[in-house]
């Protein structure tokens, strides 16, 4: 198990080297750069700046030279100082950028895997067993409805329910008073408030998906001859459906954490833009779209770092579960 | 127990009485009964024997005596009365979750299941599913339980069962799966011992084995058998009294003497004549034409090399320097248990995989001979042609969503024949009636046909190109035993009429006596034995041969073979 580990752990480094690289090409990809655009924007603005100072300020932030020399030069940054470059739009060292970011982001997508899972495996369950009953028509429905209405607009109604019926502060993290106070128990509770809604609209998707999965799973393994093998021992119902086939229906819940996670970092951007939420999405966005190369490329760097993790944690979860990945 | 009081009193020796039992399905636009009045009586230490083909609702009936009918099939009618001190509780009103049923389950009814691979959880140790039917019954603490089991599984003649109690299924052996299986259906002590084809997934040398074991344990405990099978060799070597199912109904109960030296019912004379029949060969002169395929030395390794990674280098010799002759007219059979290496020799000669060593040659239509093995893509095209293959699945190997027309017509449109829409119909119509189906079928889909229907299908495509050779692996094993005898037939006669060569590829050397007119032996990827099909299946001179043949099950309870069969003991690899 343990060289098992290791081997994927170095499985990782070129995958992570060839990601970094496609995704610094990629953001080279569109003409011009974080200069150009930065003219554009300010011409429209009516504002002119001297060519002489344009080439002055391409030269130092080292944009006249060629693609690899930049992406050596950010890739060698990172190995020998962990230092990510340095963000044009924001004045800022990228790492102190991201750091900020990725802990939101990352707690939001943690909980958000909880709601899922702690959604999805009961309703699931009960849908399997209940196969065709009127409580599996209605979450069949509910799931429907869940995959089927984009995540914005479940976010503009549920901020519009929380603002309206119940009063609260929506948008954001925090509600403006603490939004610089030091850590305390009522900025903990606030917390927790604003935290409800990103957490049903990021998990609902999810969740309609893997009570789907589980439910059509579960049904494949009840007709197994190895649950009436359980049934005829004497087992009674309950047992006989969780000891044996929940236990195997279980797998995709697990390989879950592996796709769950880059889907909350990348695809909720525009729940994030809507609610206003101090997570990675909406800075990459903004990255992309102004050309802040060192920023945009740090960030997908560090998604796809994440997304191997989630990846590996998955899959030695899954070995150990299954015998038969471990042994086979 | 909180069973219902016992109401109604048996004759001493029977243990388990089914009277009028009525089982149906209810479908979404009919209901089917599956089981229909059925009655019959098990007594104490003896083998009753259900015999039946596909559909005959024999496993459906066994399961109902452990209140194990699954939805969409209910009880409709009839009583199980199961012997209770010296009156008898009726399963049949007993709730199927009630704790009154489950203590009849595993406790006093034990059921082993055909497929042992699926009957046993892949992701738990076989120590912890028969433990838990130790521990339910017993009240014994774990360690307890653990010892048991491994008891157990020394009494099913697994050997080191402390280290294997540890083990997954799936590093199981198939005989030792259903030894397991065995171990955990003896787990609570049950009086009845009910077996739904126990040996039906098993090669002929383990089913022998696993025959044995279970006669040895039902004397030793004095258990009561009901064993379900389709194959009556299995029941005469292990029945005492045989009830014989058709469409839900007993159409006949009896002694095993009876039934096989006198029997009443038409169904039964008609399933026992196409048993008997299988036991000689069909083919009387042996042709002896020019060789139009010959194998020599062929090879095939499968090995992957060691990696970076510390993936240990791996080679098998699925065959192994195999070499024999086809000639013009003839029926070569092969035959062998899994792993021997047949089916690999199927695939070599369609060239589907490529051979490591060796070579395969084959005679044209124009005489001339052409190895196969370097054949260039259009002369492949040509010869496969003339060589074609009928698999053995009649459900898998037919497109669901093309109809027969287009099946059958499909080779001839792969290979640029199929222009003509009416001359593409009239020639399936033609192969359809060729192989005994009616054309007016041709714009239906594969799912309204039988299995055996299905397999004149596979036959009929195979057919559509003129070929001169067909390999056909396992092509009747999927059939019940008097459809199997049909097609068989139907092969023989269209290799009169189309002046076919077979090289037919089997595991039941019924089969394969009376279809082929030479046979080759294959063992571990060797070919041990090939010679004349009637002096192989009678006379055989390698031992492995002689174990293999003496393993068969014969049809006639009074001349039994298996018990005294010759066992094989494989030399050590070196």
């Amino acid at each position: 198990m343990a060289g098992y580990i290791l081997r994927r752990i170095l499985y990782m480094i070129p995958t992570l080297f060839g990601m970094s690289l496609i995704s610094f090409l990629i953001i080279e990809l569109p003409p011009g750069d974080y200069l150009t655009s930065l003219l554009a924007t300010m011409s429209d603005s009516g504002q002119t700046i001297d060519p002489a100072q344009v080439e002055l300020l391409k030269s130092i932030y080292g944009l006249d030279q060629p693609f690899y020399v930049q992406y050596f030069k950010w890739i060698w940054g990172i190995l020998s100082r962990g230092d990510f470059g340095y963000s044009f739009e924001w004045n800022q060292p990228v790492s102190k950028l991201i750091w900020e970011r990725m802990g939101s982001t990352l707690l939001i997508s943690i909980l958000s895997l909880v709601f899922v899972w702690v959604v999805s495996f009961p309703i699931g369950l009960y849908s399997a067993v209940k196969r065709h009953s009127i409580g599996d028509h209605v979450f069949t429905l509910i799931g429907f409805l869940g995959l089927a209405i984009p995540n914005f607009i479940l976010a503009l109604v549920l901020m519009y329910v929380a603002f309206a019926w119940l009063g609260q502060s929506v948008g954001g993290l925090y509600s403006p008073e603490f939004a610089d106070a030091p850590w305390s128990w009522d900025k903990f509770v606030d917390l927790l408030a604003h935290l409800w809604i990103p957490i049903i609209i990021i998990g609902s998707s999810g969740t309609a998906a893997l009570i789907r999965i589980l439910r059509a799973n579960l049904t494949d393994e009840l007709n197994k001859p190895y649950v009436l093998t359980a049934r005829a021992k004497g087992l009674p119902e309950h047992e006989v459906v969780l000891i044996y086939p929940v236990r195997i229906a279980l797998n995709p819940f697990v390989s879950a954490l592996g796709w769950v996670l880059p889907h909350l970092v990348s695809g909720v951007t525009i729940v994030a833009i809507v609610l206003n939420l101090p997570t990675a999405g909406p800075l990459l966005f903004r990255a992309l779209v102004s050309q802040d190369m060192y920023l945009a490329g740090s960030f997908i760097l560090l998604l796809s770092a994440l997304t191997l993790v989630g990846m590996l944690v998955s899959d030695v979860l899954l070995a150990l579960l299954d015998p038969r990945i471990r042994l086979g | 127990m909180s069973g219902l009081p016992p109401t109604q009193s048996l004759p001493p020796d029977v243990v388990l009485s089914v009277r009028d039992l009525s089982i149906d399905f209810t479908m979404h636009d009919y209901i089917l009964h599956a089981v229909r009045q059925v009655s019959f009586d098990l007594r104490r230490g003896e083998t009753l024997c259900l015999v039946g083909e596909s559909g005959s609702g024999k496993s459906v009936t066994a399961r109902s005596l452990m209140g194990l009918v699954e939805r969409p099939g209910r009880l409709v009618g009839g009583s199980i009365l199961l012997r209770e001190g010296d009156g008898a509780v009726d399963v049949a009103t007993l709730d199927p979750k009630s704790r009154a049923i489950r203590a009849i389950r595993g406790k006093r009814i034990g059921l082993v299941f055909q497929e042992p691979m699926s009957s046993l959880s892949p992701v738990h140790t076989i120590g912890f599913q028969i433990g838990q039917a130790v521990r339910l019954h017993s009240g014994l603490s774990k360690d307890e339980a653990r010892e048991r089991t491994i008891e157990l599984l020394r009494q099913v003649e697994i050997s080191n069962p402390a280290a294997m109690v540890d083990r997954y299924a799936f590093e199981f052996s198939g005989g030792m799966r259903q030894r397991a299986m065995i171990a955990m259906a003896l787990a609570g002590n049950p009086e009845i011992l009910i077996a739904d084809e126990p040996t039906t997934a098993l090669d002929v040398t383990t089913q022998a084995e696993i025959l044995d074991l279970v006669r040895r344990l039902q004397v030793e405990k004095g258990m009561s058998m009901l064993l379900i099978t389709h194959d009556l060799g299995v029941v005469a070597e292990t029945a005492d009294t045989v009830a014989v199912m058709r469409y839900g109904k007993v159409v006949e109960t009896g002694g095993v003497d009876a039934i096989f030296h006198a029997p009443q019912h038409p169904y039964t004379r008609q399933l026992l004549a196409a048993t008997v029949k299988l036991e000689r060969g069909a083919r009387t002169v042996a042709p002896a034409g020019e060789p139009v395929l010959s194998v020599s030395n062929l090879s095939k390794v499968y090995s992957t090399e060691g990696s970076f990674f510390g993936r240990k280098p791996f080679s098998l010799k699925a065959v192994d320097d195999v070499s024999f002759d086809l000639h013009a007219g003839e029926n070569l059979g092969i035959v062998g248990e899994s792993g021997s290496g047949k089916t690999t020799i199927g695939k070599l000669l369609m060239r589907v995989i490529e051979p490591t060593a060796g070579s395969i040659s084959y005679r044209g239509a124009d005489g001339a001979m052409r190895e196969v093995t370097t054949l260039d893509a259009g002369g492949l095209a040509a010869f496969r042609r003339d060589v074609r293959f009928v698999f053995q699945d009649p459900f898998g190997s037919l497109n669901p969503r093309m109809t027969v027309r287009e099946i059958i017509a499909d080779p001839l449109v792969v290979s640029g024949l199929g222009q003509d829409r009416k001359q593409v119909q009239a020639r399936v119509a033609e192969l359809m009636t060729m192989v005994g189906l009616d054309p007016k079928g041709m714009e239906r889909y594969p799912h309204a046909f039988s299995g055996g229907q299905r397999q004149r299908i596979g036959i009929a495509r195979a057919l559509a190109l003129d070929p001169r050779v067909i390999i056909a692996d396992e092509a009747t094993s999927a059939l019940d035993v008097s459809i199997r005898s049909q097609v068989l037939d139907l092969l023989l006669e269209l290799q009169q009429r189309l002046s076919l060569s077979f090289v037919f590829i089997s595991h039941d050397i019924s089969v394969i006596r009376y279809f082929c007119d030479r046979v080759a032996v294959m063992h571990r990827g060797k070919i041990v034995e090939i010679g004349p099909a009637a002096e192989i299946c009678s006379a055989p001179r390698e031992p492995y041969t002689q174990s293999l043949i003496s393993a068969v099950p014969s049809p006639d309870p009074r001349h039994k073979r298996m018990l005294n069969r010759r066992r094989f003991v494989a030399p050590v690899p070196a």
